[in-house]
C-alpha cells in the first residue's frame, strides 16, 4: 500500500487502538487460562489447548488478513486498508506463539525430532513453510520497506496467498475423520481467492483501492 | 515426578487394604447395584457405587489421573470429535434397558440383558494405562471383569477365530451420529487369544462407580496394550467370526489404523510419530515421557505375536 497523503491536521481515530484490543483478546484469554488466573485453565491438556488456540487464532487473523480489501473494495471504504498491517501481525505473531509453542513445550526443544518431523510430516512440513513465507512479510511490513521496495513490496506480499493456503492444508491434514472445521476455513480462502481473481486489477483501473494488490 | 515404571508390582501401600476384601456373597449382592449402572449417570448425577476388589496383580503403581481428566478428556466421536463434546453431549444418553446381542460361531448365541452379562462375575479394580493414538496418555481405574470369562460362558466353536463387537446407533441420542465421520454404528474386534488374555477387560466403572455416559456406559472393551479407539464403547453386539472383521478406523483410513493397532514406539502413525506420548494432568511445563511396546504390557502380551512382522501388522 502507498503512503496516503495525510491530512494537515490528523484527527485521532480509535480504529487502531480498539483493533490492537481486539486481537489481543484471544492471546489475553489463553494467557489468563495458562496462568491459572482466578481458577482458569487449559483443561487437562494444556499443551494441546495452547498449541491449538494460537494455531487456530493465527489462522483465523491470516484469513481475516485477506479480508481486508474485497471489504473495503465491498463497502467502498479505502480507508479501512490502513487497518490490514495490524491484524497481519498479529496473525505472524499468533503463529510464531504457536511455533515456540509446539517447539518448547511440546517437542521440548529436541531439536532432531523437530527437523525430522519438519522433513517427514507433510502437516507439519506444510505448517512450517506457511511460517517462513510469513517472515520475509513481516520484516517488510514497515514503511520504510513499503518505500524502499515499491512495486516489489506488493509482489512480494503476495506470499500470504500461498501462506494462507499452506496453514489451511496444516489443519485439513492434521485432523483424524472431522474435516469439517478445516473444510470452513478452506472455503473461506477459496472465496477470498475467487474474489481476487474475479476483480483483477487490469479488469477495473476505475476504484483505487483495486491496484492494490495482496 | 511421575515415572514409568513397566513392573505391574504393586507397591504395600497400594496392595488393597483389609476392608476392601468382602465375601463373595456380598460381591453377589453387589451385582445388584451393577444393575443399577443404568440409572443416567452422566457427569455430575450421584453415580451408582459399586462393589469391587481392586486386582493388585493388574495395576500399576503409577498416579491415576483425575476423575475429572478422565470424564472431560476423551474421545468417543458418537458424540462430537472435540475431547471435551463426549461430557458435555451425552447427558441424554440412556443406557439402561441395556442387552448385548451374542451371535455368530458359539453354541449359546441370544439376546442378554445387561444383568444375565454381569450377574456371575466378580468386579475388579484395575489401574491400566491408556495410550491414545494421538499420542496422549492417561492411567486409569477400571472396574470390570475380564472379557474372556464371558466369552467362555457362550461355549464358541473351533470357528471362532475372531471376536467382533459394535456399538449402540441412536443418533437420537449420540448427536455425532447424525454427520458421518465415520461409518456408523462403530465397530471393533479382537484376535480371539487377544480377548481371552487375562488382560483384556469389560468395564463397567471407572473409580468405582458406574461407567458415565461419557466413558462408554454401559459396558466398554479396555485393552490396555492396544491404542485407545481398541477399546468400543457401549457394547450392544458381540459376534464370534471366521474370519477378521472390519474395523471403524481401519475403514476409515486403513494406512493409519490397523486391525491390531498394538501400541508400539518404532512404528509411527503416518503423520506422527509414536516414540512418545503426553500424560494428561502433568501440566503445561511437563515433558513427554517414552511410550512403551505394548505399552508397558510387553512382558504379558508378546507372545501372542510372535513371529508377526509388527510393521505390516499394525
Amino acid at each position: 500500500m502507498n503512503a496516503p497523503a495525510r491530512p494537515a491536521m490528523q484527527r485521532f481515530r480509535a480504529d487502531k487502538p480498539l483493533l490492537f484490543l481486539l486481537c489481543s483478546l484471544p492471546l489475553l484469554w489463553l494467557a489468563l487460562r495458562a496462568f491459572g488466573v482466578t481458577g482458569l485453565s487449559l483443561g487437562p491438556n494444556p499443551v494441546e489447548a495452547l498449541l491449538h488456540g494460537l494455531g487456530l487464532w493465527g489462522l483465523r487473523l491470516l484469513l481475516l488478513t485477506l479480508c481486508v480489501r474485497p471489504v473495503a473494495v465491498t463497502l467502498r471504504q479505502p480507508r479501512l486498508m490502513r487497518l490490514r498491517r495490524m491484524v497481519g501481525l498479529w496473525a505472524f505473531t499468533y503463529l510464531v506463539l504457536h511455533f515456540l509453542t509446539w517447539l518448547v513445550l511440546d517437542r521440548g526443544l529436541d531439536l532432531s525430532g523437530i527437523a525430522a518431523d519438519i522433513v517427514k510430516r507433510p502437516f507439519i512440513s506444510v505448517g512450517f513453510t506457511a511460517l517462513l513465507l510469513l517472515v520475509p512479510l513481516a520484516v517488510t511490513s514497515t514503511d520504510r520497506w513499503m518505500r524502499r521496495l515499491g512495486r516489489r513490496w506488493h509482489s512480494l506480499h503476495r506470499l500470504i496467498y500461498a501462506a494462507a493456503l499452506l496453514g489451511s492444508l496444516h489443519f485439513l491434514w492434521l485432523v483424524k475423520a472431522d474435516w469439517r472445521e478445516p473444510a470452513v476455513y478452506i472455503a473461506i480462502y477459496v472465496a477470498l481467492m475467487s474474489w481476487r481473481w474475479w476483480k483483477r486489477p487490469v479488469a477495473r483501473p476505475v476504484s483505487p483501492t483495486s491496484r492494490e494488490s495482496a | 515426578m511421575r515415572r514409568t515404571r513397566p513392573s505391574l508390582q504393586p507397591l504395600p501401600s497400594e496392595i488393597t487394604p483389609p476392608d476392601r476384601y468382602f465375601s463373595r456373597r456380598e460381591l453377589i449382592t453387589a451385582l445388584a447395584a451393577v444393575g443399577a449402572i443404568g440409572a443416567g449417570v452422566h457427569r455430575n448425577a450421584s453415580a451408582a457405587q459399586l462393589k469391587y476388589a481392586r486386582n493388585p496383580r493388574f495395576s500399576l503403581n503409577e498416579s491415576a489421573n483425575s476423575l475429572e481428566d478422565i470424564t472431560t478428556y476423551n474421545n468417543f466421536y458418537e458424540f462430537g470429535t472435540d475431547k471435551a463434546d463426549p461430557a458435555r453431549n451425552s447427558g441424554k444418553f440412556k443406557p439402561r434397558p441395556w442387552s448385548v446381542t451374542v451371535a455368530g460361531e458359539c453354541a449359546k448365541p441370544g439376546i442378554y440383558t445387561l444383568e444375565d452379562i454381569l450377574k456371575p462375575h466378580a468386579l475388579e479394580e484395575r489401574i491400566y494405562r491408556l495410550r491414545c493414538v494421538e499420542a496422549w496418555s492417561m492411567v486409569i481405574p477400571w472396574v470390570g471383569f475380564p472379557l474372556g470369562a464371558l466369552l467362555q460362558r457362550f461355549e464358541p466353536n473351533s470357528k471362532a477365530k475372531y471376536v467382533a463387537f459394535k456399538t449402540v446407533m441412536r443418533p437420537d441420542e449420540m448427536p455425532g451420529q447424525r454427520f458421518p465421520v465415520l461409518d456408523w454404528p462403530y465397530v471393533e474386534g479382537l484376535r480371539i487369544d487377544e480377548a481371552m488374555h487375562p488382560l483384556a477387560l469389560l468395564a463397567v466403572g471407572l473409580y468405582g462407580q458406574a461407567l458415565p455416559n461419557q466413558n462408554g456406559a454401559p459396558l466398554r472393551l479396555v485393552v490396555p496394550w492396544k491404542y485407545g479407539f481398541k477399546g468400543i464403547k457401549s457394547i450392544v453386539e458381540i459376534r464370534f467370526t471366521e474370519r477378521q472383521p472390519p474395523t471403524s478406523w481401519n475403514i476409515s483410513a486403513p494406512r493409519e489404523y490397523g486391525f491390531y493397532a498394538n501400541v508400539n514406539p518404532s512404528v509411527d502413525h503416518p503423520r506422527w510419530s509414536q516414540a512418545q506420548e503426553r500424560r494428561i494432568g502433568a501440566g503445561l511445563f511437563a515433558s513427554k515421557q517414552a511410550t512403551l511396546p505394548f505399552n508397558g504390557y510387553a512382558e504379558q502380551v508378546a507372545g501372542l505375536y510372535q513371529g508377526m512382522d509388527l510393521r505390516k501388522f499394525y
